[in-house]
C-alpha cells in the first residue's frame, strides 16, 4: 500500500506499533493525535523520554528501575531492612507497592526459569539474591513469584539455594482471590485452596 | 484440517499480548504445537500449565500450518503440585524430555507413561522410580533403547547387575564380575524378576539415575548441543532431601 505519510511519520508510527497495547492502526491514532498536540503532548514526551534514557538505572542492590541508584526503595529508611520480597519482575514490585503490601525491601529478579524459553539460572539475579540473604540484617526472604508452574519452580531452586542461609523461606498463599466464587473458579485453584486451607 | 485428541500440556510461550503458543503431547498425534487465542488471558491461564490434561481441538487450513487449538481443561494437576519441589522439578524435567521427541510423530506409549507418572506424583519414591523408567522409555523411543534382560557376555536372563557403559547392555553377576570396576549397576527396580517391589534404596535411586543420565546425556543430549536440565537435578535433589527426612524420621 503506497505511504499516505511521510518517512519520519511513517517511522513514529512504526515504533508507536511496537508498543504493548497497540497494533498498526491504535499506533496511527497515537501519532496522529501526538501531531496534533505537537506542543502540548508531543513535545513534554519527547523530553521525558529523553530525561528517562539518560536517567534511569538499574538498581545495584535489587535490580529495580530508578533514577538513583541505589533505588528509592534500597535507600528508604522506613523500609524493613530484614525482609526482602523476591519478585520476578519490576512489573510485579510496582504491583505489590500499589497493594501496600509489604514494608520490605525487593529483589527483582528479571524473569523466571523457563526450559521452553532459555531462561536458566545464569539469567537471572539470583547470586546477588543468595549473597543478600546471607547479611545478618535479613531474616526472611518472601518468594512472590507466579502460582505457576515456571514461576515456582524459581521459586523452589531460591529455596534451595538458601538453604545455608539464615533466614526463613516464605511464599505467597494460592487459592480463592477476593471476591472469587467457587463455582467460577478453575478446578486446579479450588484443590490448592482447599489443600492449603488454615484455622478460622 | 481439524482433530480431536486429549493431550498434556508441555509447555506455554505467550504470542503477542493476548495469545500463546501451546505445545501438547497427545496420544494420537505426537508432540504438537498450536495457538491458542486469549491463552496469555487471566482465564486461561490456569488451564495452560505444564502438566495437566485436556481435551484439544486443532483446526487449520493446511496440515503444514501451526493452526488453533480449542482446549478444554481435563484433569488440572498442576496447581495440586506447585507446592512440591519434585513435582515441579520433575513436571519441568519431563517436559525437556518429551521436547526431545520429533513433531508430530505419535507416541502413544510415551503419552501413557507421562500421564501415569503425572497421576502418581504424589508418592516421591514413586515418582522417581516412574522418571527413571520415562528416561529408559524416552531412549528407546529416540532409537537408544537399553537391553536389560539378557547379559551381553553370555545371553542369561538371571542375575544381572550391571550394565556395560559402552552397549548399554545388562552383564551378568559372574560375567561382570572381573570387570566390576568399569560397570554400571542395574538397581534392583529395573531387574524384570524384581518389578514390583516396594522398598528402593537411595543407592538404587541414584544408580538408575546415572544410568539413564549416562545414555541420554551421551546419545540423546550431547549429540544435539545440549546437557541434563537443571530440573533433572533439581528433581533428583528433592528426591534423595525427602528420602533421606523420612529415613531419619
Amino acid at each position: 500500500m503506497a505511504s499516505t505519510a511521510g518517512p519520519e511519520i511513517e517511522r513514529l508510527i512504526q515504533l508507536l506499533a511496537r508498543l504493548p497495547g497497540l497494533g498498526p492502526r491504535s499506533a496511527r491514532r497515537a501519532a496522529l493525535h501526538l501531531i496534533k498536540k505537537r506542543e502540548a503532548l508531543m513535545t513534554p514526551l519527547a523530553g521525558a523520554l529523553q530525561v528517562a534514557i539518560d536517567r534511569i538505572q538499574v538498581c545495584k542492590v535489587c535490580s529495580n528501575i530508578d533514577t538513583q541508584n541505589p533505588c528509592t526503595i534500597c535507600t528508604d529508611p522506613r523500609r524493613d531492612p530484614s525482609t526482602i520480597v523476591v519478585v520476578a519482575d519490576v512489573a510485579d514490585l510496582w504491583a505489590l507497592e500499589r497493594a501496600h503490601a509489604t514494608t520490605g525491601k525487593y529483589h527483582v529478579l528479571g524473569a523466571t526459569l523457563s526450559p521452553l524459553d532459555g531462561v536458566g539460572p545464569q539469567d537471572l539475579t539470583i547470586d546477588a539474591l543468595v549473597s543478600r540473604a546471607h547479611d545478618s540484617e535479613v531474616s526472611e526472604i518472601i518468594l512472590a513469584l507466579n502460582a505457576t508452574v515456571d514461576g515456582q519452580t524459581t521459586a523452589h531452586y531460591i529455596t534451595d539455594l538458601l538453604q545455608e542461609a539464615n533466614v526463613k523461606v516464605t511464599r505467597l498463599a494460592h487459592g480463592v482471590p477476593v471476591g472469587g466464587e467457587l463455582d467460577y473458579l478453575d478446578e486446579g485453584t479450588l484443590s490448592a485452596a482447599m489443600r492449603q486451607r488454615t484455622l478460622f | 484440517m481439524e482433530w480431536t485428541d486429549e493431550g498434556i500440556i508441555l509447555g506455554v510461550r505467550r504470542h503477542g499480548e493476548s495469545s500463546a503458543i501451546v505445545e501438547l503431547l497427545t496420544r494420537s498425534h505426537g508432540r504438537h504445537l498450536g495457538l491458542v487465542r486469549g491463552g496469555a488471558g487471566s482465564k486461561m491461564r490456569p488451564l495452560l500449565q505444564p502438566g495437566n490434561s485436556v481435551q484439544a481441538i486443532w483446526r487449520a487450513r493446511l496440515d503444514e500450518q501451526l493452526g488453533y487449538y480449542l482446549m478444554e481443561g481435563t484433569l488440572m494437576r498442576a496447581a495440586t503440585l506447585l507446592g512440591s519441589s519434585h513435582a515441579v522439578y520433575g513436571i519441568t524435567h519431563l517436559a525437556s524430555l518429551a521436547r526431545l521427541l520429533p513433531e508430530r510423530d505419535p507416541h502413544e506409549d510415551i503419552y501413557e507413561t507421562l500421564e501415569r507418572i503425572l497421576d502418581d506424583f504424589d508418592d516421591v519414591g514413586e515418582a522417581a522410580l516412574h522418571v527413571i523408567r520415562f528416561e529408559l522409555a524416552m531412549l528407546t523411543e529416540l532409537g537408544f533403547g537399553l537391553d536389560l534382560e539378557n547379559c551381553a557376555a553370555t545371553g542369561v536372563t538371571s542375575d544381572l547387575i550391571y550394565v556395560s557403559p559402552k552397549s548399554g547392555n545388562a552383564v551378568s553377576r559372574t560375567a561382570g564380575e572381573p570387570y566390576r570396576d568399569r560397570l554400571m549397576r542395574l538397581p534392583s527396580f529395573l531387574r524384570e524378576s524384581e518389578d514390583g517391589q516396594n522398598s528402593i534404596s537411595d543407592r538404587d535411586l541414584q544408580d538408575g539415575f546415572d544410568l539413564t543420565g549416562r545414555f541420554l546425556l551421551r546419545n540423546v543430549l550431547e549429540p544435539r548441543g545440549q546437557g541434563h536440565s537443571d530440573a533433572r537435578e533439581g528433581f533428583i535433589n528433592a528426591v534423595t532431601r525427602h528420602l533421606a527426612r523420612i529415613s531419619s524420621s
